[in-house]
């Protein structure tokens, strides 16, 4: 294990007994993920993605091997708020304004009522929704409500933040902004993130790893390490290197599925 | 609400009524025929016995002269509309509610009667339906049981528990409010149930990474997500609460309440007692189920669930 890696798997597997019989949903993953890193991991659905997020968070537990956050084991590490995790759908409390729904999480650890305050201004301007505390979920687009989920999990400063196909529901446009607002606040904060994702371009434009997967059972098939800069406006993604590397993701993918 | 609402609400409304002002004709066709005789008229037939073989419309129609007086009986078997708002504008109006020729007086013994047992139901249906979500025990057994208990008729339990508990000394309000609790009880547990099991897979997923315990899921997500599934099951409570207080009251012979007027009102030949204690009991269910809905409205949107409920 590496001193610098946050998050460290080694020869996961998971198998869920289900009424057909098992699914292996991860297959001897192994994976580093190193302090500041934003790997994403991409697969067709059924690969393990969400699986494989869910056992760094401890939600899920692995049938056999060794997974670490922060050097301690998935329980210990989320008791110590190591990570914020952000779900495929927003999932904001309509009895709260959104205000109210970024301060949960303060609320359930017991951070003082000052203190809650003073951090859900600030992780607000985080994701660019100042002035919309006192609004309901409701009122807001859904661009807007995964921001304020997103400003939800960066509320207790985790280092680490579990994104699972954050912007899967929204449209193209919308998500080109939040993916570019997105690289913004990792580089502003230097998290260390995981994503999970199907969209090509979304993958190759946020990383610096990308981690292929393929399904039955879920494995990983390819580890990319991105070789585009830190800085990286939109328009990168009609580069050369960028298609270079959308290229191999697709190859990646496409050897998984030989079987099918 | 606004008018678009109002107007088949109230057009509802004009054709029952119209009716039952239609009815009261051949309803009252043979009794009036028969007071009119006494009064000197010419019936045709002459013979009461063979009037008897004509129905009440034909009889209405043979002696045109009686369709007027048809509305006017002081014992009719069908009352008509006015002979009952009168009753009512007597009863409610001109006698002191406190005495026992008032309507608000009966209404007011049967509504606090209605208003205990559904706090007592509402409250024991809520706590069973937070022992059937959190206790796996209670979730097996607990729910057949209150399937079970709303399968029995009411008509044949409600004398068995007044018979019973008047046994051990308990009369007067509790008796039917504990029927009113039994009845109204059943839609709070079904609709809390579903209220504190409505949080997704997700929402209590990100519970847990905040490594949040029980009682915050509780008092955080899950009562927040079932108040509107409460309001609902709420408003079937209320009603059934003073169907339950009524059927109280009913197989004793009580001598206050709505139950005992429509009783009295039956008993001696006086229907529109029985009429004005029936809409009485109409208004008040409509009124109670009102007020919750005002409530359902301000919690809702205060919560910032207006807009979706
Ligand atoms: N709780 C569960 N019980 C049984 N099978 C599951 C469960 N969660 C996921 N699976 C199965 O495990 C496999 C991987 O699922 P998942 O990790 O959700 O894939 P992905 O996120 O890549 O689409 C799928 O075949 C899925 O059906
Ligand atoms: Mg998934």
């Amino acid at each position: 294990m590496n001193s610098t890696s946050v998050i460290s798997a080694k020869n996961l597997n998971l198998t869920f007994e289900t009424n057909d019989g098992p699914v292996h949903a991860l297959k001897d993953v192994s994976l580093d993920i190193k302090k500041g890193e934003f790997v994403s991991f991409i697969g067709p659905s059924g690969c393990g993605k969400t699986t494989f997020l869910r056992c760094i968070a401890g939600l899920e537990t692995p049938t056999s091997g060794d997974i670490s956050v922060n050097g301690m084991t998935p329980d210990e590490a989320r008791k110590a708020r190591a990570y914020g995790y952000v779900f495929q759908a927003a999932g904001l409390y309509p009895w709260r304004t959104i205000g109210g729904n970024i301060s949960l999480p303060l609320e359930i650890m017991g951070f003082s009522k000052a203190e809650q305050r003073e951090r859900v201004n600030r992780v607000m301007d985080l994701v660019d929704l100042g002035g919309f505390e006192k609004r309901f979920p409701w009122q807001l687009s859904g661009g807007m409500q995964q921001r304020a989920s997103i400003a939800r999990a960066l509320a207790f400063d985790a280092d680490i933040l579990l994104m699972d196909e954050p912007f899967g529901a929204l449209d193209e446009i919308v998500r080109d902004h939040l993916n570019e607002q997105l690289l913004k606040l990792w580089a502003r904060t230097e998290k260390t993130i995981a994503f999970v994702t199907h969209s090509i371009p979304e993958a190759v434009y946020l990383s610096t790893k990308i981690v292929v997967m393929s399904p039955r059972p879920g494995r990983i098939t390819d580890v990319i390490d991105s070789p585009l800069p830190k800085d990286r406006p939109l328009d990168i993604r009609d580069s050369a290197e960028f298609i270079e590397i959308s290229h191999r993701v697709r190859d990646g993918l496409r050897a998984g599925h030989v079987d099918d | 609400m606004n008018i678009r609402g109002i107007i088949p609400a109230l057009v509802v409304v004009g054709v029952i009524f119209a009716i039952w002002t239609a009815a009261v004709i051949p309803m009252n066709a043979h009794l009036t025929a028969d007071q009119a005789q006494r009064d000197g008229l010419v019936m045709t037939p002459e013979a009461p016995r063979d009037r008897q073989d004509f129905t009440g419309l034909t009889l209405a129609i043979k002696n045109p002269a009686i369709i007027p007086l048809t509305y006017t009986l002081t014992r009719p078997r069908l009352p008509s509309p006015h002979q009952v708002a009168i009753e009512m504008y007597e009863t409610i109006f001109t006698k002191a509610p406190t005495s026992r020729r008032s309507l608000v007086y009966h209404g007011w013994v049967t509504l606090s009667a209605t208003l205990l047992g559904f706090v007592i139901g509402t409250t024991l249906g809520v706590l069973l339906a937070v022992g059937i979500v959190y206790n796996r025990t209670m979730d097996k057994s607990v729910m057949p049981w209150a399937i079970t208990s709303q399968t029995i008729p009411i008509l044949a339990l409600a004398p068995m528990i007044i018979v019973m508990l008047g046994a051990i000394g308990i009369q007067g309000l509790l008796p039917k409010s504990i029927i009113s609790a039994y009845l109204s009880f059943f839609p709070v547990v079904v609709g809390m149930v579903k209220g504190l099991r409505s949080p997704d897979g997700m929402q209590l997923d990100l519970l847990r990474t905040y490594s949040a315990n029980a009682n915050q899921g509780f008092w955080k997500l899950r009562l927040p997500a079932s108040m509107p599934y409460l309001f609902a099951s709420l408003k079937i409570g209320i009603s059934a609460a003073l169907v339950g207080a009524i059927v109280g009251e009913l197989p004793t012979g009580a001598r206050a309440g709505f139950g005992a007027r429509m009783l009295v009102g039956d008993q001696y030949g006086q229907p529109m007692v029985t009429w004005a204690a029936l809409f009485g009991a109409a208004i008040t269910a409509a009124l109670l189920v009102a007020i919750l809905s005002w409530i359902e409205r301000r919690t809702l949107t205060r919560m910032g669930m207006g807009a979706t409920a």
